[in-house]
C-alpha cells in the first residue's frame, strides 16, 4: 500500500475523477460568473462585452450596500448567537437530567427544511390571526406591529428564525467537541479545586477553541450568503428592507433578467466571502493549539 | 437458447411491421413528434390539466401519424427552464408564453414563429378584439392568446348589507365605504402586497380614472410620462388610501394568497383581482356555498374630474402560445396550435373556469351568474388597459412593481414614485 501511495501517477489517477467533478460544477461556472458579470445580457440573446462596467456600477450602487448591510448584520448576530448555543451545549454536556431528551429538542428545528420554517413563521406572525400578535393583544398591547410589514422591525423580526433554524446544528458540533474532552483532565481539576466556571473557561473552552473557530467561519459565511428564509418569507421585501446580497442578485438576474450584472454581483459575494474568511482566520489564528495530556 | 430467443424476436418484429404496413395505408405522412411544453400540473391546475389531456387525445386519434409529448412544469419552473432552454436553442416546438415584455427578447433572439398566417387563416375574427395585439411587436404576432382577465373589485354582499353599504358609483362614496367599514373595525380591502403586482392594479385604475387610458398607457409605452399631473395625483391617491387604512394591517408583508383568505374568511370586505379567481367565488366547493353566494363585483369607481371611464379595465390576455421558430415541424405544430386554441375556447369555461381568449357564445353554456355578468362587462369595455408590469421590459417591470410597494408603504414620495418609473421606462426602451 506505501509503495501504491508513493507513486505519483497513482495519486494523480485517484485524485482525478474527484478533481473534474469539482472543476465542472463548481470552478468553471464561477470563473464563468466572473466573465458574465464583464457582459451585458439578459440571459436569451447575444452577450455584449462592456468590461468592469458592471463591477463598476456595483461600487456605487446603494441599493447592493444596503443589502451588503443586511447580510452584515445577520452575520454579526449569527456570531453572537453562537455564544448562547455553547452555552447550551456546555449545559447539556454536564450530567444533568433530561440532557438527551433537550438535545433532540434543540436539533429538530434542524431537520425541518427551510420553506416548512418559512410557513410555519409566516404563520407565528401573521398581523391579525400570527400567535405573536394574538398574545400581545391578549396581554392588553393594542395594535400590535405587521412584524413582516414594517420596514424597521422586518429584518430583526426574521433573524429569530434564521437563528433558530441553525441553532440545534451549531449546538450538536458543540455537544460532540465537548464530549471529546477526556473526562480524567475535568476531574483533576476538581479535585484541585476548580469551580465549574473555571473548569468552564480555563479547561473546557481552550481545548474546544479550534471547533469554535471553524464555527465563527461557517456562521459569518453562511450568513453572508443567505437565502433561503427570507426568499420566501419577504421576498426581500417590503420596499427592500430585508434585501440580503443573495435575495438582490436574484431579483437582479432572475426577475429584472439583467444577468451581467447579477453575475457581478455573485462573484462580488464570492470575493466578500473569501476576504471575510480570510480575515477570520487571521484574527483567530494562534501560535500553538493547546493540549493538556 | 440465444438462437430461440433472436428467432422469436425477429418473429415479432416481421408481425408488427406488416400489420403497421396494412393498417398504415390511409394516414399520411411519417409520424412525427411534437414536443409541448405547458405549465398545468394536475395537483395544482387540475382543470385545465383534464383539458389539456382530452385535447391531445382528440387530436391524436384524429391525426394518428402525431404524438404529442408534454412536459409540465410549475409556474416559476417554468420560467427558469424557458430560459435555459432558450440559451442552448432547444426550445419545445410548442410552449406556453406570457405577453409583451415577456415575449420580446424571445422575439429579439429569433426562437419565435410568427403565427400571423394562422390568424389570417381558420382563426380569422375568433379571437376577442385586443388580446392578440399584446403578443405582437412589430406588427407581427408571435403567439396565440389562451386567457383573458379583466380585474373587478370583488366585494362580500353579507358585510355590505350589514352596514347598510351601496356599490360606490363614484370614487367619493367608495372612500365612504372605506371609511364606514374601517369605522367598525372591519378591514376594507384585502390586499397582499407582497407580491407587488396587486397594489399596481389599484394604482392603475386611480391612474386610468384620473388621468384616463391614453395617459397611462402612453406613459409605460414611454411615449408619454408619468409626472404627468393626472398620474402623480393618482398615486397621491393611492396613499391617501393607506393613510384611510383601508387595506388590511400588514398588506406589505402578505402574499396574494394571505390576502385572499381574509377575503374567503369573510374579515375583509373587498378584494380586486383577476377574473382567473372566479371559479373561487362560484363553482369551487371547497369554499363554503354561504360565502361564494355573497359575493358580488363592481366596477371601479370614476373620479369626479377625471377623464376615465367607467368601462375603462385593466387586464389583459395570461398566457398564450407560441411556436418555436426553430422547430423541426413547425407545420404540425401550428396545426396542432390550432386546434388547440379552438377546442381550449369550448372548454376552458366550464371545464376550467378560465376565460378564453376566443370568443365565448353564453347562451350555450351553463355559466354561473358572475360568469355572465362579467361576460357582458367584457362585452361593453371600451378599453383594456395591459397589466403594466406584463407590458413593460423585465427590468422596468421590476423597478415599477418595487416603487408600487415603496409607494404603498410610503417610502416615496409620488413625485419620485413618478421619477423613478420615467427614468427606468426610457432606459428599457
Amino acid at each position: 500500500m506505501d509503495k501504491v501511495m508513493s507513486n505519483k501517477k497513482i495519486i494523480a489517477l485517484y485524485v482525478l475523477p474527484a478533481l473534474l467533478v469539482i472543476m465542472a460544477v463548481v470552478y468553471i461556472p464561477i470563473m464563468l460568473t466572473a466573465y458574465y458579470g464583464l457582459n451585458e445580457w439578459n440571459g436569451i440573446g447575444a452577450m455584449t462585452f462592456i468590461g468592469l462596467d458592471n463591477y463598476q456600477a456595483l461600487l456605487s450602487d446603494g441599493k447592493f450596500w444596503d443589502s451588503a448591510w443586511h447580510s452584515l448584520l445577520l452575520a454579526v448576530f449569527s456570531a453572537a448567537s453562537l455564544m448562547i448555543y455553547l452555552a447550551v451545549a456546555m449545559v447539556l454536556a454536564s450530567k444533568i437530567k433530561g440532557a438527551n431528551l433537550f438535545r433532540k429538542i434543540y436539533l429538530i428545528p434542524m431537520l425541518l427544511s427551510s420553506v416548512a420554517i418559512a410557513q410555519l413563521w409566516l404563520r407565528i406572525y401573521h398581523p391579525t390571526n400570527g400567535i405573536v400578535n394574538s398574545f400581545l393583544e391578549s396581554i392588553g398591547i393594542t395594535n400590535p406591529p405587521a412584524w413582516l410589514a414594517e420596514p424597521s422591525l422586518v429584518l430583526f423580526a426574521l433573524f429569530i428564525p434564521i437563528l433558530w433554524q441553525y441553532a440545534g446544528f451549531y449546538i450538536l458540533i458543540y455537544y460532540a467537541a465537548l464530549k471529546n474532552i477526556p473526562a480524567s483532565l475535568v476531574e483533576a481539576a476538581k479535585i484541585d479545586g476548580a469551580t465549574s466556571f473555571q473548569i468552564a473557561f480555563r479547561i473546557k473552552l481552550p481545548l474546544i477553541m479550534e471547533v469554535i473557530k471553524v464555527t465563527i467561519v461557517l456562521a459569518v459565511v453562511g450568513s453572508l450568503k443567505y437565502f433561503d428564509l427570507i426568499f420566501v418569507m419577504t421576498d426581500g421585501g417590503p420596499n427592500g428592507a430585508s434585501e440580503v446580497m443573495a435575495s438582490y442578485m436574484y431579483h437582479t438576474a432572475f426577475r429584472a433578467y439583467d444577468f451581467g450584472y447579477g453575475s457581478a454581483i455573485g462573484f462580488f459575494l464570492l470575493v466578500i466571502c473569501l476576504i471575510v474568511t480570510w480575515v477570520i482566520r487571521k484574527l483567530t489564528a494562534s501560535k500553538e493549539t493547546i493540549q493538556y495530556s | 437458447m440465444t438462437l430461440c430467443l433472436a428467432l422469436v424476436a425477429a418473429g415479432c418484429g416481421s408481425n408488427s411491421s406488416s400489420t403497421g404496413e396494412s393498417g398504415s395505408g390511409g394516414s399520411e405522412g411519417d409520424k412525427v413528434t411534437v414536443n409541448f411544453m405547458h405549465l398545468w400540473p394536475a395537483g395544482v391546475s387540475a382543470g385545465q390539466n383534464k383539458i389539456v389531456n382530452q385535447i391531445i387525445e382528440e387530436y391524436q386519434k384524429e391525426n394518428p401519424n402525431v404524438t404529442i409529448k408534454q412536459e409540465v412544469l410549475d409556474n416559476e419552473q417554468y420560467k427558469n427552464k424557458l430560459k435555459v432552454l432558450s440559451a442552448s436553442n432547444e426550445l419545445p416546438d410548442v410552449g406556453v408564453t406570457w405577453a409583451a415584455g415577456f415575449l420580446k427578447p424571445y422575439v429579439e433572439g429569433n426562437l419565435f414563429a410568427p403565427v400571423d398566417d394562422l390568424l389570417d387563416g381558420q382563426l380569422n375574427d375568433k379571437f376577442v378584439a385586443g388580446t392578440t395585439e399584446a403578443y405582437a411587436i412589430d406588427g407581427k404576432t408571435y403567439a396565440l392568446p389562451l386567457e383573458f382577465n379583466i380585474a373587478p373589485v370583488y366585494y362580500n354582499k353579507a358585510i355590505f348589507e350589514q352596514h347598510n353599504l351601496e356599490i360606490p358609483q363614484t370614487y367619493e362614496e367608495f372612500k365612504t365605504v372605506v371609511k364606514t367599514l374601517s369605522d367598525n373595525g372591519i378591514a376594507p380591502i384585502a390586499l397582499g402586497n407582497k407580491d407587488r403586482w396587486t397594489g399596481s392594479l389599484w394604482y392603475m385604475y386611480l391612474a386610468d380614472r384620473i388621468g384616463g387610458q391614453e395617459k397611462l398607457a402612453g406613459a409605460i409605452s414611454g411615449s408619454g410620462s408619468f409626472k404627468d399631473e393626472s398620474l402623480v395625483k393618482a398615486a397621491a391617491e393611492v396613499q391617501s388610501l393607506v393613510d384611510g387604512n383601508a387595506f388590511v394591517k400588514g398588506f406589505n408583508g402578505l402574499s396574494n394568497e394571505e390576502a385572499k383568505s381574509e377575503f374567503l374568511n369573510g374579515k375583509a370586505a373587498m378584494y380586486m383581482m383577476g377574473t382567473w379567481e372566479l371559479p373561487n367565488f362560484t363553482t369551487n366547493e371547497e369554499i363554503p356555498q354561504e360565502f361564494r353566494d355573497s359575493v358580488g363585483f363592481f366596477k371601479f369607481p370614476t373620479v369626479e374630474g377625471g377623464k376615465g371611464d367607467i368601462n375603462s379595465w385593466v387586464g389583459g390576455p395570461g398566457v398564450g402560445l407560441f411556436i418555436g421558430e426553430n422547430s423541426k415541424v413547425k407545420e404540425e405544430s401550428k396545426k396542432f396550435v390550432e386546434y388547440f386554441v379552438t377546442k381550449w375556447g369550448e372548454q376552458s369555461v366550464t371545464g376550467a373556469g378560465v376565460i378564453p381568449a376566443t370568443k365565448v357564445d353564453t347562451s350555450a353554456l351553463e355559466l354561473p351568474q358572475l360568469y355572465i355578468d362579467l361576460f357582458d362587462e367584457m362585452n361593453k369595455a371600451s378599453s383594456i388597459t395591459l397589466f403594466a408590469d406584463v407590458q413593460m421590459q423585465a427590468n422596468a417591470a421590476e423597478t415599477h412593481l418595487n416603487m408600487i410597494q415603496a409607494l404603498f408603504g410610503k417610502a416615496v414620495t409620488p413625485d419620485k414614485f413618478s421619477e423613478e418609473h420615467d427614468a427606468a421606462i426610457s432606459k428599457g426602451n
